[in-house]
């Protein structure tokens, strides 16, 4: 079969179960994808062919026992922020070059418990810390649809690799936007969930009150599929919800009438391009016609999200961040004199520009004397923010907006300037500051290159969230486009 | 001297008796080869999440309603930020603003007699770091994190203590607590108890607080008390020539008995703190407070007051005995075998079962002599079997085999002569032998008295009852 790339994982999963073709092929095709592509994307950090072959093995036995799980004999790929057992986990980072992790992340094991298969770690910004992919120690991922564009970032590698189906989900991170933004900028689906509905147990962290995992799909569908085996409590996270996680699948069909759609007015500012407003507005109109109500919102506090995002990620970045000390893991510098020249050496060397840049934030805003003026006015207005979102959602049940100001831009655009790069997120970092669920899905294309829609709902909506999005690809095929040159 | 009134403060860091770390499942118990008890959580790997032991926090809860301090119905954890190889996270997780415990008092008891409360302004709950090995590792430095991670509370007093002996008298009375409590083992030498002394001296009669030097890691009350003694020393010495003293954290150097300077004020780090993300609010509510209330003991200060009361012991005494609860239960179990001698019994369990145990090194709870058998020595003194005198030498036979004291006695043909007509031939035989010593005697020489007591002690091997000896004697040598 030659269509298994343009097959969606769920048509991939329920093929396996009835076993008209096996693992072992699929995951063959797909490597041979990844290494084709390599060259020209640069999605992947680590491809790990035996393994993922004999995983493949494993799992055609396991469906000819009838044994199989949700996703067995799937083919996945982890962005390299997931430790993985025995397999080298870098976070994008010369510091982590030679890191193989000791144990499994809990979505790791989830994934695999459920039978997915693992064909390699995605390339990513730099400990996570980008919009762009471009941070990353292994050099640049670049965007499926026009090589000489950014995939967005940081999941970059994620993203290219789904869009361009090199496999078909994989999963990814979003502290600031870092699934939806490259969700948008690839033409593909991502969800980033509640904060706490996915465990971060293993997932390196950059900044802890704001990462979550999540997963890159091409349909909202597929997007259900991986989130009910990622999602659920986890005792080795305090900060994992201990709620009941509903079947995404089987929420997807409910009718969409009567869903209340907030239009968010902050995110139709002067900074959206006017060509990706024309999609939105396009795609809004849809949903009316799906039977939406739309109504205009405003989050008057909104706007001050990059400010309060780039102050608090960094304080906790440079924390988390505190551990690569070239002491138990990781890289160290060669010959070091002494422990402080250890210490300068192997993080001097070890640590990219931006997140140097990041970790240097981080430690002035907590500093003595400047604590109050940023970091606790970031968490006052943090507050605000989220007591804004909660207004909204007593009279809406989604709301709904554009997920980057802008379609991908060209690689090294914005790398002289980070502030610029920053306001990349603007649109995303809110769901983050107030731990809401949200997906981008495809809305249609500018110039060639995808534009994404947003959907943000209040805390633990990820069903009405995906059932959203799963009417707009019911009606529409923007979802189902692919790169030339992948198709 | 007397110009200067000395101002201390301490930072007491009592390791909590809980089995597994305090974020991690680690093992906490004392003595592993290096490493062997920390875990990925312990050695700070990329990815991994602290987990707050509930244990520890009952722990600190139980502390606190000791103190009767106030319990905080929402704390929360911090992150303080430093550099050490033996910190792996590169922070220390802590409680900074929001402390479990807050605003508690133990009183202790001054030489004078006079009860002082001492103020707790806090305590709060933190991990311990691992420590650096040097030892046998020439050229590098090793890094053994088994006590990384290891739940302390660190319980902070008001600057209310005046003196080195109000230091270590706090400081004593602390660990008596914990120890009560079951909530740390109170062992020094191996570190589950040490504090830091925050120590300052101004003119008598002011109210402003001199500057302060803080002395860290004080692990034995006789340390407490010297490098505070040295440290005021070293202040006044400084102030009455003149110069000013410099705020900085200092090291006890218990071999040349000396504080030295370890780092300065503005050499201090800044610990940046902030509430660690990974960790929610501890949030307790009274149901959880009043089910730790449950489980509290009898507390020393309650215990001690009861021994008064019910035994008629002196506050000395019952200080004393309940230094300890191990002690406590010890001598009571004495005293319910032998409740007409509450003093009696009191002596002994103070006087030679706390000596041997004392000379042996050996733990109240180390089973050596039930308190059972030791009763049924004192009733032996009380029922005139023997004396005071030989039942000492009884005791030393007791402890250090397993035989009971009847046995020994009976055994060793120990009992005491009563025997009016036995005694009365004893002391007939030394008069005829003496006779000399008995004419001297009755010449006025009174002192001979005892010369005689002795020589008929000596032919009974010391079992005649010194009463009627004395009574016989008197009798019989007057003629």
């Amino acid at each position: 079969m030659s269509d298994w790339h343009t097959s969606t994982l769920t048509q991939l999963a329920a093929g396996l179960r009835a076993r008209k073709f096996s693992s072992v092929e699929l995951v063959r095709a797909f490597l041979d994808r990844i290494d084709a592509s390599q060259a020209a994307l640069n999605a992947f950090i680590s491809v790990t062919r035996e393994q993922a072959l004999s995983q493949a093995a494993a799992a055609d036995r396991a469906l000819a026992a009838g044994a199989g799980g949700a996703l067995t004999g799937v083919p996945i790929a982890h962005k390299d922020i997931f430790c993985t057992q025995g397999v080298r986990t870098t976070c994008g980072s010369h510091m982590l070059d030679n890191f193989v992790s000791p144990y499994d992340a809990t979505v790791v094991a989830k994934l695999r418990g459920a039978g997915a298969v693992m064909l390699g770690k995605t390339n990513m910004d730099e400990f996570a810390m980008g919009s762009s992919s471009e941070t990353s120690f292994y050099g640049p991922v670049r965007n499926p649809w026009n090589p000489q564009l950014v995939p967005g970032g940081s999941s970059g590698g994620s993203a290219a690799a789904v869009a361009a189906r090199l496999v078909p989900a994989a999963t990814a991170t979003d502290t600031g936007g870092s699934i939806r933004q490259p969700a948008a900028l690839c033409g593909i689906t991502g969800i980033k969930p509640t904060y706490g509905r996915v465990s971060r147990f293993g997932m390196i962290a950059f900044a802890s009150s704001l990462d979550q995992g999540g997963v890159l799909t091409a349909s909202a569908a597929d997007a259900a599929l991986m989130l009910r085996e990622m999602a659920g409590f986890d005792a080795n996270d305090s900060t994992s919800v201990d709620t009941p996680v509903p079947d995404y699948v089987a929420a997807l069909e409910q009718p969409l009438a009567g869903l209340k759609v907030g239009l968010l007015r902050e995110f139709f500012d002067q900074g959206l391009d006017a060509h990706n407003e024309q999609r939105v507005r396009e795609a809004l109109k849809l949903y009316q016609q799906l039977g939406a109500r739309l109504t205009e919102v405003s989050l008057p506090n909104l706007p001050l999200s990059v400010p309060v995002y780039y102050v608090v990620a960094p304080a906790e970045c440079s924390s988390n961040l505190a551990r690569f000390d070239g002491v138990r893991f990781g890289y160290r510098c060669e010959n070091p004199r002494d422990l402080t020249d250890l210490y300068r050496r192997s993080r001097g060397e070890g640590f990219g520009a931006e997140v140097k840049r990041r970790i240097m934030t981080g430690t002035y805003v907590l500093s003595a004397g400047y604590y109050d003026a940023y970091y606790l006015k970031a968490q006052r207005v943090r507050q605000l923010i989220n007591a804004d979102f909660t207004r909204a959602f007593g009279s809406v049940d989604v709301l709904m907006g554009p997920t980057t100001p802008t379609p991908a831009f060209a690689i090294g655009a914005k790398t002289s300037d980070p502030i610029t790069m920053y306001l990349n997120d603007i649109y995303t970092i809110g769901a983050n500051l107030a731990g809401l669920p949200a997906v981008s899905i495809p809305c249609g294309f500018v110039q060639e290159l995808p534009v994404g829609l947003q959907i943000v709902g209040p805390h633990f909506s990820e069903a009405r969230v995906l059932n959203a999005a799963h009417a707009f690809q019911r009606a529409t095929d923007w979802h189902t486009r692919v790169p030339p040159g992948y198709a | 001297m007397s110009a200067w009134e000395t101002v201390i403060g301490l930072e007491i860091h009592a390791q909590l008796a809980t089995r597994s770390k305090i974020f991690s499942g680690s093992a906490t118990a004392y003595g592993a080869p290096p490493n062997a008890q920390a875990n990925l959580v312990d050695l700070g790997y990329p990815g991994v999440l602290p987990v707050l032991n509930a244990a520890a926090v009952r722990m600190a809860v139980k502390l606190g309603l000791a103190i009767n301090a106030r319990i905080a119905a929402h704390s929360v954890f911090a992150r303080k930020n430093y550099f050490y190889p033996d910190l792996p996270k590169g922070y220390q997780i802590s409680q900074y603003e929001l402390p479990i415990v807050a605003g508690g008092a133990l009183d202790i008891v001054l030489d004078d007699g006079q009860v002082k409360r001492i103020g707790i302004t806090r305590a709060h709950l933190e991990e311990d770091a691992g420590k650096s090995l040097h030892e046998g590792l020439p050229g590098v430095t090793g890094i053994d994190l088994n006590r990384a991670g290891t739940p302390l509370v660190e319980i902070v007093s008001e600057p209310q203590l005046r003196s080195a002996k109000e230091a270590v008298a706090y400081m004593k009375k602390v660990h008596t607590l914990v120890r009560y409590l079951e909530i740390c083992d109170g062992n020094m030498q191996e570190g589950s108890f040490r504090c830091d002394a925050n120590v300052s001296v101004r003119p008598l009669g002011a109210h402003k607080l001199g500057t302060r030097a803080e002395i860290k890691n004080l692990n034995s009350f006789r340390f407490v008390e010297r490098a505070i003694n040295y440290e005021v020393t070293r202040q006044i010495d400084i102030l009455e020539s003149g110069r000013s003293v410099v705020q900085e954290t200092r090291l006890y150097d218990p071999d040349r008995g000396e504080t030295r300077a370890m780092r300065s004020k503005e050499e201090a780090n800044d610990y940046r703190y902030f509430p660690d993300p990974d960790l929610l609010p501890v949030v307790l509510d009274e149901a959880l407070i009043a089910s730790v209330r449950a489980t509290l003991p009898e507390l020393p200060d309650q215990k001690a007051a009861r021994f008064t009361r019910d035994y008629s012991l002196s506050a000395y005494d019952a200080g004393v005995l309940t230094a300890s609860r191990e002690l406590a239960d010890y001598y009571e179990e004495v005293v319910r075998e032998l409740p007409q001698e509450p003093k009696l019994a009191a002596n002994w369990v103070m006087g030679e079962f706390a000596a041997a145990l004392n000379k042996e090194n050996l733990e109240v709870g180390s089973g050596k002599l039930p308190p059972a058998r030791l009763a049924g020595l004192l009733k032996r003194i009380c029922d005139q079997t023997i004396s005071g005198k030989i039942a000492k030498e009884v005791f030393e036979t007791m402890w250090s085999g397993g035989a009971s004291a009847d046995a020994l006695i009976d055994a060793q043909g120990l009992r005491q002569i009563t025997d009016t007509a036995a005694i009365e031939r004893v002391i007939d035989e030394v008069m005829t032998r003496n006779p000399a010593q008995l004419a001297e005697y009755r010449a006025g020489k009174d002192k001979l008295f005892g010369f005689f007591v002795g020589q008929v002690m000596k032919a009974t091997g010391g079992k005649a009852n010194p009463a009627q000896l004395n009574e016989l004697l008197r009798r019989k040598l007057g003629g």
